[in-house]
C-alpha cells in the first residue's frame, strides 16, 4: 500500500508546518501521522489544526444553499468554488529518520517549502509508534490544539492499526502516566479521552 | 548449568522491580514493576538484586504504597475504570519493597558468600530469589551436616537447611510463647543432631513428648519420638517408672537420686519453691560439716522435734530456723526418685550410653512440677559435665579420646539461668564457659526476658518463635544487628509453624516455615539412617531386641 500524496508544505519552522492540500476538504483527521521531506530523511508529523477557507482573506464566502437539499449540491452547481477555497492543517513535528532508523526528537532543520506531504499507511504508524518517546515531545508543546486531545487522537489511531490495541493503549497509558505523574488530574481525563477510542 | 551445578536454570527468575534508594544499614528501597502486584510480595521473602558487579541476596522486610503526587491520594483517580487502573497502577501509585541485603551472592558455587559491606547501584534489577540461589547460602540438604528445617516463608517449595555442624558448637535457645510449635521444633532439632552423628543428646524432658511419642494437638495425631524414629541411638530413662509403663513407654532405665548426691547449691537453687529462709544457706553449711555428705538424710531423719531443738543448740541456731528447714527440706520426701540411699548405676549406666555416642531421654512422668525438674536436671547434669571436664582435660594432656559433643536440653529455662540463680546452677556455667568441655545447651523457654543477659548473648544460634510480650522480643534480639527489621517480622510471624532462626548455624537471620512433621520427615530420616551409630550391637551384643 503506497502513501497518499494529500498536500505541499507552504509554511515551515523547527516545530511544526503547515501544509496546502490538493483537495478542498482534503486534509486528513486530527492526530494522523504524516511524512513530508526528501525520501532519504523524512520528517514526521501529526495533524493538529486543519483550516478551510477563502484564497482571498478581502472575499468571504456567502450563504448559496436555502433551495438546497445537500450541501454538496452547491459545490456542483458552482464548480469554480472549489478553486476559490483553500483547505490548510498545520502538522507538529515528532520526529524524523535518518539512514533508516526513526528518531523521535526535533529534525535538525525543517521542512522546506513545497516538500510533499503523505499521508502514512498504517504499517508506517505502527512502526512509528512502536516508540513512545515522542509522547514526551508533544506534550511539551504549545500546540495550535489541545494538546491532550491531538495526543489522544494520534493514540486510538496507532491503536486501532493494531491487532491488540487494548495493549498498546494501555502501554502508552503507562508512558502517559509517567510524564504527567504529577498532575493526576490532567492524566486521569486524557487516559478517558484514550479510552474513548479503544 | 544452574549456579551450583545441579543441572539446568529451567525458567528464569522473574524480574520484580528494581532498586530506587536505600543503605546498608537501612536497607534497600525497591520499586515494584507494575505488572507485580503488591499482594504477591509478602515480607520473609527472599530476593536477590543484580547489581554492576555482585548479587546481592535481600530479605523483604516491608511492603508500603506509594504515590508519585500527594495529589493522586487528595484526588483518587477511578480506579473503578479497568483500563485506569491498568494504567496508573504501578506508575502513578506504585509498591515499594522494603529488603534487607543479607549477603553477596557467591560467583562460583565453592565460594562462600561474603557479608555485604555496600549496597547495588541505583536501578539494580531485582528478581525472585531462586532455590539455587538459597542452597549456595544455606547448604544443600543431600550433605549430611545441613539438616532442612523448612522452607523461607510465602516460599514453600524452597528447602532451607541449617549447618548442624555450627548448631553443636555453641549452646543454643528455642523461644516462644506456648502453643507456638516449640517442643517440635525442638524435636526436629534433636533429629537433625542426632541424624547428624555429630552430638549426643541429653533431653530432660518434663512433659513427656520427646522419647517415644507426642501428640500433635493441631491435627489430632500422634507423632514419633526420638527413640521411635533412631531405636538403636537413643535410649529413655525414667523417673516415673509407672508412668511410663502405663503409657506404653519402652524405658531402658529408672533414675534414682539419693540425698547424699544433692549440694547445697542445688538445694539453693530451689530457694523459692522449697520456701527457705534468709538462714538456711548458713545453716546447710553447718548441717554439712555437723554431719558429712549425708547430711540431708540424717536431717530429715530428725522425726522427734526434740532432737532438732537439741541440734539447734549444738549448731548455735535458733530452733525456730531449724524447725523452718526442716519443714522446707521435708517437701523432698515426696519426690519418689529421691532416695535416703539410691542406687546410682542408672546414672552411672547413662553417662556409659552416652559416652559411647547414644542419646538418651530422661522422662518426668508424672512428677512434672518444677521443682522435681529443676533439682534433677541440675543434680544430673552437675555430674555429666563433671566427667565431660575431667575427659576433656585428659584428652588435653594427651590421654584418652576427646569427648563426644553432648547437648544438654532443658524446659523452662529462665527458672535455671534467671539472673538471680544463673550464677549458682551448672547450666549457668556451661553456658558461659561455651564448648570448653564439648557439653552445650538447647534451652526452651517462653520467657526468654527472664534469662540473664549474658547467658542470652552466649547463645550461639537463637530459634524464635511468635512471641509478643515487649520484653521478651527486646531479650531475643540482643546483640544482634538489624533489630527493629526482625522484630518487624517476628511481630509477623504466625502462631504455628513459623520462626526466625539467626545466629551461628545460619549465615544470616532467616524467618522460616518449619517443615512438616510427618510421614515425609520420618522418610527422609530413615534415608540418612545409614549415617547414625549402631550401638545396640556394641553394647549388647546381636542378641539385642
Amino acid at each position: 500500500m503506497r502513501a497518499l500524496k494529500v498536500g505541499e508544505v507552504v509554511e515551515t519552522a523547527t516545530s511544526r508546518f503547515t501544509a496546502h492540500c490538493y483537495e478542498l476538504h482534503g486534509a486528513p483527521p486530527l492526530g494522523s501521522l504524516v511524512r513530508t521531506g526528501p525520501p532519504g530523511r523524512p520528517v514526521f508529523g501529526l495533524v493538529a489544526a486543519v483550516r478551510t477557507a477563502s484564497i482571498d482573506p478581502g472575499r468571504r464566502p456567502v450563504a448559496r444553499g436555502r433551495e438546497e437539499a445537500d450541501p454538496e449540491e452547491i459545490f456542483r452547481q458552482n464548480p469554480h468554488l472549489a478553486q476559490l477555497f483553500r483547505t490548510e492543517f498545520e502538522a507538529v513535528i515528532v520526529g524524523y529518520a535518518e539512514n533508516g532508523a526513526v528518531r523521535q526528537t526535533l529534525p535538525p532543520t525543517p521542512p522546506r517549502i513545497h516538500d510533499f506531504v503523505y499521508l502514512c499507511t498504517p504499517q508506517e504508524v505502527t512502526g512509528f509508534t512502536e516508540r513512545l518517546d515522542f509522547l514526551g515531545l508533544l506534550l511539551e508543546q504549545a500546540s495550535p490544539a489541545p494538546v491532550d486531545e491531538l495526543v489522544a487522537a494520534a493514540l486510538r489511531q496507532a491503536a486501532g492499526h493494531r491487532p491488540a490495541p487494548e495493549e498498546f493503549l494501555v502501554r502508552a497509558g503507562r508512558e502517559l502516566a509517567r510524564l504527567l505523574a504529577p498532575n493526576p488530574v490532567r492524566l486521569q481525563l486524557l487516559l478517558r479521552r484514550l479510552k474513548g477510542g479503544a | 548449568m544452574g549456579r551450583d551445578g545441579r543441572g539446568p536454570l529451567l525458567t528464569r527468575p522473574r524480574r520484580i522491580g528494581r532498586v530506587v534508594g536505600g543503605s546498608v544499614s537501612g536497607g534497600l528501597e525497591v520499586r515494584l514493576d507494575a505488572e507485580v502486584s503488591v499482594e504477591e510480595m509478602g515480607i520473609g521473602r527472599f530476593v536477590t538484586v543484580e547489581g554492576d558487579r555482585r548479587r546481592f541476596l535481600c530479605l523483604v522486610t516491608d511492603v508500603k504504597l506509594k504515590s508519585v503526587s500527594e495529589q493522586v491520594a487528595s484526588v483518587p483517580p477511578d480506579y473503578d475504570d479497568p483500563f485506569i487502573a491498568r494504567v496508573m497502577g504501578g506508575i502513578t501509585t506504585y509498591g515499594v519493597l522494603q529488603v534487607l541485603p543479607t549477603l553477596i551472592l557467591p560467583a562460583a558455587p565453592e565460594e562462600p558468600p561474603e557479608p555485604v559491606k555496600t549496597v547495588p547501584a541505583h536501578f539494580s534489577p531485582v528478581y525472585e530469589a531462586t532455590a539455587e540461589d538459597l542452597a549456595a547460602v544455606y547448604g544443600d540438604e543431600r550433605e549430611a551436616h545441613n539438616f532442612r528445617v523448612g522452607s523461607p516463608l510465602e516460599m514453600p517449595e524452597v528447602p532451607l537447611c541449617i549447618d548442624i555442624r555450627r548448631l553443636v558448637e555453641r549452646s543454643n535457645g528455642v523461644f516462644g510463647k506456648s502453643g507456638t510449635g516449640k517442643s517440635f521444633l525442638t524435636r526436629l532439632l534433636l533429629l537433625g543432631i542426632i541424624r547428624s552423628g555429630l552430638a549426643s543428646v541429653l533431653v530432660f524432658d518434663m512433659h513427656n513428648e520427646y522419647g517415644w511419642k507426642a501428640e500433635d494437638k493441631a491435627r489430632r495425631a500422634e507423632v514419633k519420638g526420638l527413640r521411635q524414629l533412631y531405636r538403636s541411638s537413643v535410649v529413655v530413662f525414667t523417673l516415673d517408672e509407672e508412668s511410663s509403663r502405663r503409657r506404653g513407654v519402652r524405658y531402658d532405665s529408672v533414675v534414682e537420686i539419693g540425698y547424699d548426691e544433692l549440694e547445697i547449691d542445688d538445694l539453693l537453687l530451689l530457694a523459692e519453691p522449697l520456701h527457705l529462709s534468709g538462714r538456711a544457706p548458713d545453716l546447710m553449711a553447718a548441717l554439712e560439716r555437723y554431719y558429712g555428705r549425708d547430711w540431708l538424710g540424717r536431717f530429715l531423719g530428725l522425726e522427734d522435734p526434740a532432737e532438732r531443738d537439741k541440734l539447734a543448740r549444738e549448731l548455735g541456731f535458733a530452733s525456730s530456723v531449724v524447725g523452718a528447714l526442716y519443714q522446707s527440706l521435708g517437701r523432698l520426701k515426696r519426690l519418689n526418685f529421691l532416695k535416703p540411699k539410691a542406687d546410682s548405676r542408672a546414672v552411672d549406666l547413662l553417662l556409659g550410653y552416652l559416652r559411647t555416642g547414644r542419646s538418651v531421654v530422661l522422662e518426668f512422668g508424672r512428677t512434672n512440677d518444677l521443682l522435681a525438674y529443676m533439682l534433677v536436671a541440675n543434680v544430673l547434669t552437675r555430674r555429666i559435665h563433671r566427667h565431660y571436664v575431667e575427659a576433656k582435660e585428659r584428652f588435653l594432656g594427651g590421654a584418652g579420646e576427646d569427648p563426644r559433643p553432648l547437648v544438654v536440653v532443658i524446659e523452662e529455662a529462665h527458672k535455671f539461668l534467671s539472673p538471680a540463680v544463673a550464677q549458682h546452677t551448672i547450666f549457668g556455667t556451661i553456658a558461659r564457659e561455651m564448648r570448653k568441655y564439648n557439653v552445650t545447651l538447647l534451652v526452651v523457654d517462653q520467657r526468654p526476658s527472664g534469662i540473664d543477659e549474658e547467658v542470652m548473648s552466649q547463645l550461639g544460634t537463637r530459634i524464635i518463635c511468635s512471641l509478643d510480650n515487649e520484653k521478651d522480643l527486646e531479650s531475643v534480639l540482643t546483640g544482634v544487628a538489624g533489630r527493629s527489621e526482625l522484630r518487624t517480622l517476628l511481630a509477623r510471624l504466625d502462631t504455628r509453624q513459623q520462626a526466625l532462626v539467626l545466629g551461628h548455624a545460619v549465615p544470616i537471620p532467616t524467618p522460616i516455615r518449619v517443615r512438616d512433621y510427618d510421614e515425609t520427615l520420618y522418610r527422609a530420616l530413615g534415608t540418612a539412617e545409614a549415617g547414625t551409630l549402631d550401638l545396640e550391637r556394641d553394647l549388647f551384643g546381636d542378641g539385642a531386641p
